[in-house]
């Protein structure tokens, strides 16, 4: 019997390997893969493309004696049927480290195409996918690898941007570890477009299993992508480092504070040389497009927001897992249709999407379809598109000083709104929570916000004013209410 | 004038060519490309708010007060970070950018002390500025967490920090990374808790590698880093710029200053030579100006052995001059002599020796760079046809490969020393320079933060001809010579037989390794560096000079330049870096026996007419003697007076005890200075000097760059010192009658061609200028030989490699060489006066492990260190920056006097003493020698001065 089970980090959290051993132990053949992204199912366990799940060390017999209740097949899953699967295309199906399940699933004919095509070919390609930068920004792909591939230098380099830092997402992390060469190839098809001969993914330390899954990786394949060399670099904590300028200090080995720009990253960037500062779901997304071409991509999504995004579910929420779709979709499809409401079963309050700088959003505004320029007409973003869901226990004064708390704990201290506003964010927030001078400090507190939006460095500062200032106008009441009790 | 900080633009000056228009709240403006929009709205007299941003260092847009808004630009950029582009619109004040400043400056305020008005930057406040600037009224944070109340740093002696009143900008750590390159301090902590640090959470200001070079003082927009005579003094109401008179940089400072005091030395951003730099010496090591120890009276005494007799100047004049006479009846006028000083101005040096020429009625007139720069004008004359350096400072800004041998400018020409590390940093975009260093010391430049030589030679003291004769027969028998400029520029056949000789078998690095110890492949390697890596300068010390083959390495120096088509550009050139503030100035001024102002041979018929009709005497033609000569001729009885200005030469002179005898020998010996150095042990006249700050003239530096030294309080001692010498020349009877410097160097201009065109005026329209000034170059010359050598076509000289005499053996095995070291000065009589002391207290010497190891030596013992010519104590200093077989000393304190140990040897053409080449031996010792007990109590002695009894 060919048992598959997940390798994934969240599948380990669950008991998979306990799981997996009982497996083995009781004479089936276990075979450790990418995870579906199901992870409410994890242990997720699939034998002949029938899928049981949750499953604890306890349910390994009865599964192996046919008496357990499946899922169906796991392809039909609803889940899963209603994703549009492009990068994500491997998740569940193939061995991470396996170069001939790679192979056998389209592995390297993106890279293929590229050298074929040759540099300038492949920028158009990528230009026409309007492919853009999933790391938050948003900032068109093509683009910025036209500029480095413009700019004079015997060095250039690619930094794949691996510091997945925002509350509630997951999906850099599926990547690495589910998909490794994916996202080298990617790497590769990027030096080649602009000319790089080295590349780093910066990693965050606390992200060990895709650590040892990437350098595993980089080894097997040095070969297939030489002379292009990769490397891994671990992060020290610091959430900032997910800032492009800020992670290229501490690739350098400085400490970790944002660059003004410009000069651009891309025109000065890692030891002030040409540099390709992308996300992971960026360069993951580049094989595919390379290999279908740019305008398959681009027919996938909306407006300027073009192609799939892996949106990653999470928190309060009955189904979270990782689901990738055309951009468009709403929000309340999101959290209702494929999320099924909160997990705790009580009414859904809110839901802050692209991590703790993210606006908080009330189900008023579910309407919302899921594209960069439509969130930010409402004064909300994407971001790395982590979706977490909070129902009506939620004590929004508290959200809002913790989005302040974050950034006090994480500001790199080099611009003054982020350093100093945090701190005084925090405490103001603190002085409503005890009733005090509630208006005069929520609007203290509108004024901060606007100088830490305009006036701060980096987004770090710049969008902590959107968790705080949605928190204040969408429940206001959470915040007029103190004192009185 | 009252007290006006230099305006400062935000962001440095582009260095580009092409310029960009735009408009800044609709008015058009145009600068150069690249310039930040902060700086085009600063040039434009609109004032942008802004706390981290400073014209010295790189923008860095952490403050963000210099929000903008450009038309067509999402949200607020900040000014200090964007560039200018053609066409765009730029607001600089409007309702939104007003309420955000006065947001972030709400923020500022809420973590800064309250105090304004007790505050020592009060009025001179960055902080306080904008605070106004930006219109805040109120803070209306309740604030909890803070940074004040928080421990002083008061450990480094000239300023302190204060953090509980730091804004975070990083201005500081950005100067001394940036500016000094030292790289001491960095920020501790992140976030709210981010803190300036001086190293570890251990370290102190001083403990720190901080080398208090005050570039982050001045970079300091608030009372955080400030100068302790500011927190004492209060704030200067005025402000003179000077020129600094220690080495031969010649920084240039704001003279800060509030009625007669000195408040503060600031380095002053448009001195062509510094750029806004500084280092402790000059920034902070002023203090001696006002010591207890300066001498303010004029004092006489029959004999040495006598104490000093206070008298009022004209009995001082009087006394001098009937002894002058009388000597000069007695033994015949060659019978006298006198001393020029390289830390004196032009004028006064100027003075001297046309008191002893016109006066005295001979040549012997000698000067201190006898014993410094004497073989680089002799060198230098001979190869190129002037005696000075080719370039000017700025030239570093576009070597591709610096070669520095014999100087140790981290130390030596600290401010230099900046610049040069900027370079070989690869700053502004551009790789790196690339470094040679020929050296038998691992210097700092060797290895220093973002600094490594490809090349360091360590070479066997007293080799450099012979390292530098192996280069070239590398650079010729490989085929590197650029024979296209040899043939345009230079004398073909003395090329071709100087090539001859380079090219022999003797002459090849591998031959020449046991003789060097220099790794013959090593050498090969910078050989090639130098020819083939672009644009290649030379930049040396007194490393060079002071050898018996002193005039040799310099024109060895020369033919390597030569030979790779080095010199006639930016970039390029032969650089001597000079060791005092005038020493360039003082040889230029005929202060040496056989030269009239200009390097005019004193047999030269037409030059000494030109002297003779303007002062109305007949010259000597024959040269005078030279300090050795004088000294020597003194012991023999025929040399009788001496005046000494501002110059000790019985502790700077080689062989102390020959110097001692010849002095002792003398009936008058004049000396005129600030204190009672060591020399006015034996004087029997002793005239006051003024400093720096209290007299009016110039001084030229390492750069030919001439700059004006101003008057900035009145003389304590009563008198400039030129007005001194005049008086001593009037009352022998001269008709001098200057009533001003300026009138100096007119005459100096009118008897001087290649300073025709200097005048004080014309200086002070320039700010400085670097001689020749004449019609050809009316605004002086910063690179000279563009178009071909002065001389006419470049001369090579053959340079033989001779061993000096000076030879290590059984008894004296091991090589010293001498030098100095940031914080001290010469002889030390300045710095030693001022706080510079905490730095290094006391002179000691290096040796390595293995040599120390034999003889039982630890770091901090005491240690004989004896030659053939006297031995002294000092205490030892174990490290592998000295090579086994050398050790080495600085000689700032006359407690050491490490020149009781050197020996008579000099050059052999220009007797500049062998100071870099002494065989010692070192022993274990419990004590100070005989020489030094005695010494000291001879000191003591001989300091005496009789109290005035008082009238019953």
């Amino acid at each position: 019997m060919n048992v598959r089970i997940s390798g994934d980090a969240l599948a380990l959290a669950c008991g998979a390997d306990a799981v997996a051993k009982a497996f083995a132990d009781a004479g089936a053949t276990v075979e450790r893969t990418s995870s579906w992204g199901m992870h409410w199912l994890e242990p997720l366990v699939e034998i002949d493309g029938v899928g049981f799940g949750p499953v604890s060390v306890n349910d390994v017999a009865p599964i192996m004696e046919g008496r357990a209740p499946s899922i169906g097949r796991i392809e039909d899953h609803p889940f899963i049927a209603r994703q549009s699967r492009l990068t994500f295309a491997r998740a569940g199906k193939t061995r991470p480290t396996s170069l001939d399940d790679y192979y056998a699933t389209d592995g390297w004919r993106g890279l293929a195409k590229a050298r074929e095509m040759g540099a300038a070919a492949t920028i158009d390609v990528v230009l026409a996918s309007g492919l853009r930068g999933r790391g938050g920004a948003g900032f068109p792909a093509g683009i910025k690898w036209k500029t480095v591939a413009g700019a004079e230098s015997d060095q250039k380099y690619i930094v794949c941007n691996a510091d997945e830092g925002d509350s509630g997402t997951f999906a850099d992390r599926m990547v690495m570890e589910g998909d490794p060469f994916m996202l080298i190839e990617g790497m590769a098809i990027a030096a080649l477009a602009v000319g790089a001969g080295k590349g780093y993914v910066y990693i965050r330390s606390e992200y060990p299993h895709a650590i040892a899954k990437m350098e595993a990786a980089i080894l097997v394949c040095a070969h297939l992508i030489a002379p292009f060399v990769v490397e891994v670099r671990v992060g020290a904590g610091a959430y900032v480092c997910g800032e492009e300028t800020s992670l290229l200090n501490s690739l350098e080995g400085k400490r970790g504070e944002v660059r003004a720009k410009p000069p651009l990253p891309a025109l000065e960037g890692l030891f002030g040389q040409p540099t390709v500062v992308n996300n992971v779901l960026t360069l993951a997304a580049i094989p595919w497009i390379l290999l279908h071409g740019g305008d398959a991509y681009a027919a996938f999504g909306m407006g300027r927001s073009k192609g799939t995004m892996p949106v990653q579910l999470a928190g309060n929420v009955k189904h979270g897992g990782l689901f990738e779709v055309a951009f468009g979709i709403t929000l309340g499809e999101l959290v209702y249709d494929i999320g099924g409401g909160t997990d705790s079963g009580r009414p859904v309050k809110c839901v802050q999407v692209g991590g703790p700088l993210g606006a908080y959003i009330p189900p008023a505004q579910f309407d919302l379809p899921f594209d960069y320029e439509a969130f930010a007409a409402a004064d909300a973003l994407i971001g790395h598109a982590g979706i977490t869901v909070f129902d009506d226990t939620t004590d929004m004064a508290q959200m809002a000083r913790f989005a302040m708390e974050f950034c006090a704990v994480e500001s790199c201290g080099k611009c003054t709104p982020c350093r100093l506003g945090s701190t005084r964010g925090v405490e103001t927030i603190d002085q409503i929570i005890a009733g005090k001078n509630i208006e005069a400090n929520l609007a203290l507190i509108a004024d901060l916000s606007e100088t830490m939006k305009f006036g701060s460095l980096c987004a770090l500062g710049g969008f902590t004013p959107y968790p705080v200032m949605s928190a204040i106008t969408h429940f206001r009441d959470d915040f007029m209410v103190r004192g009185k009790s | 004038m009252t007290y006006q900080p230099q305006t400062d633009f935000g962001t440095p000056a582009s260095k580009s060519t092409g310029m960009v228009s735009l408009t800044i709240d609709g008015r058009e403006t145009s600068v150069p490309v690249g310039t930040s929009v902060m700086r085009a709205a600063a040039e434009q007299g609109t004032s942008i708010p802004k706390l981290c941003a400073t014209d010295s260092v790189k923008s860095f847009g952490s403050c963000r007060l210099c929000l903008v808004e450009i038309d067509g630009r999402k949200g607020t950029p900040a000014s200090c970070t964007t560039p200018v582009e053609p066409g765009m619109i730029v607001r600089t004040q409007t309702p939104h950018l007003a309420k955000l400043r006065k947001g972030v400056m709400e923020l500022y305020i809420s973590d800064h002390p309250l105090d304004c008005l007790t505050c020592a930057a009060n009025g001179d406040c960055e902080l306080q500025d904008q605070a106004g600037a930006v219109g805040l009224r109120d803070v209306r944070y309740d604030v909890q967490a803070s940074h004040l109340g928080q421990e002083k740093d008061h450990s480094n002696p000239y300023f302190d920090f204060d953090p509980s009143k730091c804004i975070a900008c990083s201005r500081c750590i950005r100067a001394c990374d940036e500016v000094q390159g030292t790289l001491a301090l960095t920020m501790a902590g992140r976030g709210f808790d981010s803190m300036i640090s001086a190293g570890l959470e251990s370290d102190n200001f001083l403990g720190s590698e901080c080398v208090s070079c005050g570039a982050c003082v001045a970079a300091c927009p608030t009372a955080t880093l400030i100068e302790k005579k500011v927190v004492e003094v209060g704030t200067p109401e005025r402000s003179v710029v000077t020129t600094c008179a220690y080495c031969g940089v010649g920084c240039t400072f704001r003279a800060e200053m509030r009625g007669e005091q000195l408040v503060r030395m600031v380095p002053w951003k448009d001195g062509k030579a510094n750029r806004g730099h500084s280092c402790v010496k000059g920034r902070f090591a002023w203090g001696y100006a006002q010591h207890q120890e300066r001498i303010l009276k004029p004092m006489i005494r029959q004999s040495i052995s006598d104490p000093w007799r206070e008298v009022e100047w004209d009995e001082a004049f009087a006394y001098t001059a009937s002894e002058l006479k009388r000597i000069s009846d007695t033994y015949g006028r060659h019978a006298l002599g006198g001393i020029t000083s390289s830390r004196c101005t032009n004028e006064e040096t100027f003075l001297v020796q046309k008191l002893v020429r016109a006066g005295f009625g001979n040549n012997n007139v000698d000067t201190c760079a006898r014993v410094c720069h004497s073989p680089t004008g002799y060198g230098l004359k001979t190869t190129f046809g002037t005696s000075a350096g080719t370039q000017d400072f700025d030239s570093v800004e576009d070597c591709d490969v610096i070669l520095i041998i014999g100087a140790n400018p981290t130390d030596g020409h600290p401010v230099f020393a900046s610049r040069m590390k900027r370079r070989l940093r690869g700053q502004d975009g551009r790789p790196p320079a690339k470094l040679i260093v020929i050296d038998p010391r691992r210097t700092d430049i060797v290895r220093s933060p973002h600094i490594e030589a490809q090349h360091h030679l360590p070479l066997r003291p007293g080799t450099n001809v012979a390292v530098l004769t192996a280069m070239a027969h590398v650079i010729v028998t490989e085929g590197l010579a650029d024979e296209a400029f040899i043939k345009e520029r230079c004398d073909w056949d003395e090329y071709s037989h100087w090539a001859d000789f380079v090219s022999l078998p003797r002459n090849s690095p591998e031959n020449l390794q046991p003789v060097t110890l220099v790794d013959a492949d090593e050498l090969r390697g910078a050989a090639r560096l130098y020819a083939t890596g672009g644009n290649g300068a030379i930049y040396y010390g007194l490393g060079v000079t002071e050898h018996s083959q002193g005039s040799s390495t310099v024109m060895a120096i020369a033919n390597l330049a030569m030979a790779t088509g080095n010199i006639g550009r930016r970039g390029v050139g032969v650089n001597p870096l000079r060791g005092q503030n005038n020493v360039q100035g003082a040889c230029d001024m005929g202060s040496f026996p056989h030269e009239l102002s200009g390097y005019r041979h004193i047999s030269d018929g037409d030059a000494r007419a030109l002297f003779e009709t303007d002062w109305g005497v007949s010259l000597d033609p024959e040269p005078g003697l030279r300090i050795p000569n004088m000294l020597d001729a003194a012991v023999d009885g025929v040399f009788k007076a001496l005046y000494v200005q501002g110059e000790d030469i019985l502790q700077s002179d080689p062989n102390t005890k020959h110097v001692s005898a010849g002095l002792a020998a003398m009936e008058c010996v004049i000396v005129h200075d600030l204190f009672l150095n060591e020399t006015a042990n034996y004087a029997h006249v002793f005239l006051p000097g003024s400093t720096f700050l209290e007299k009016n003239g110039t001084f030229t530096n390492a750069e030919r760059r001439i700059q004006p030294v101003r008057k900035v309080m009145s003389p304590m001692n009563g008198l400039e010192d030129w007005e001194i010498t005049q008086a001593l020349a009037q009352a022998m009877g001269l008709d001098w009658n200057y009533t001003h410097p300026s009138e100096i160097m007119d005459e100096i201009a009118r008897l001087t061609p290649t300073f025709a065109g200097v005048s004080f005026k014309k200086l002070d329209e320039h700010g400085s200028l670097q001689w020749p000034v004449n019609d050809a170059a009316p605004d002086g010359s910063p690179i000279m030989h563009i178009d071909g050598f002065v001389r006419g076509k470049g001369k090579f000289v053959v340079t033989d490699y001779v061993p000096t005499d000076e030879k290590t053996g059984p008894r004296f095995p091991l090589l010293l060489t001498t030098g100095r070291i940031l914080s001290h000065y010469n002889v030390g009589a300045q710095t030693r006066r001022t706080q510079n002391v905490v730095w290094h207290t006391e002179d000691l010497l290096e040796i390595h492990p293995v040599d120390a190891e034999d003889r039982g030596i630890k770091s901090g013992d005491w240690v004989k260190l004896a030659s053939r010519a006297g031995e002294t104590t000092l205490r030892a200093t174990v490290t592998d920056r000295v090579a086994p077989g050398v050790v080495y000393t600085t000689f700032h304190h006359a407690v050491t006097q490490a020149n009781v140990v050197t020996t008579d040897y000099s050059d052999w053409a220009t007797n500049c003493p062998e100071y870099k080449v002494t065989a010692v031996q070192i022993s274990a010792s419990n004590g100070p020698t005989n020489w030094q007990e005695e010494y000291e109590a001879l000191s003591e002695r001989a300091r005496r001065i009789a109290t005035e009894v008082p009238a019953e």
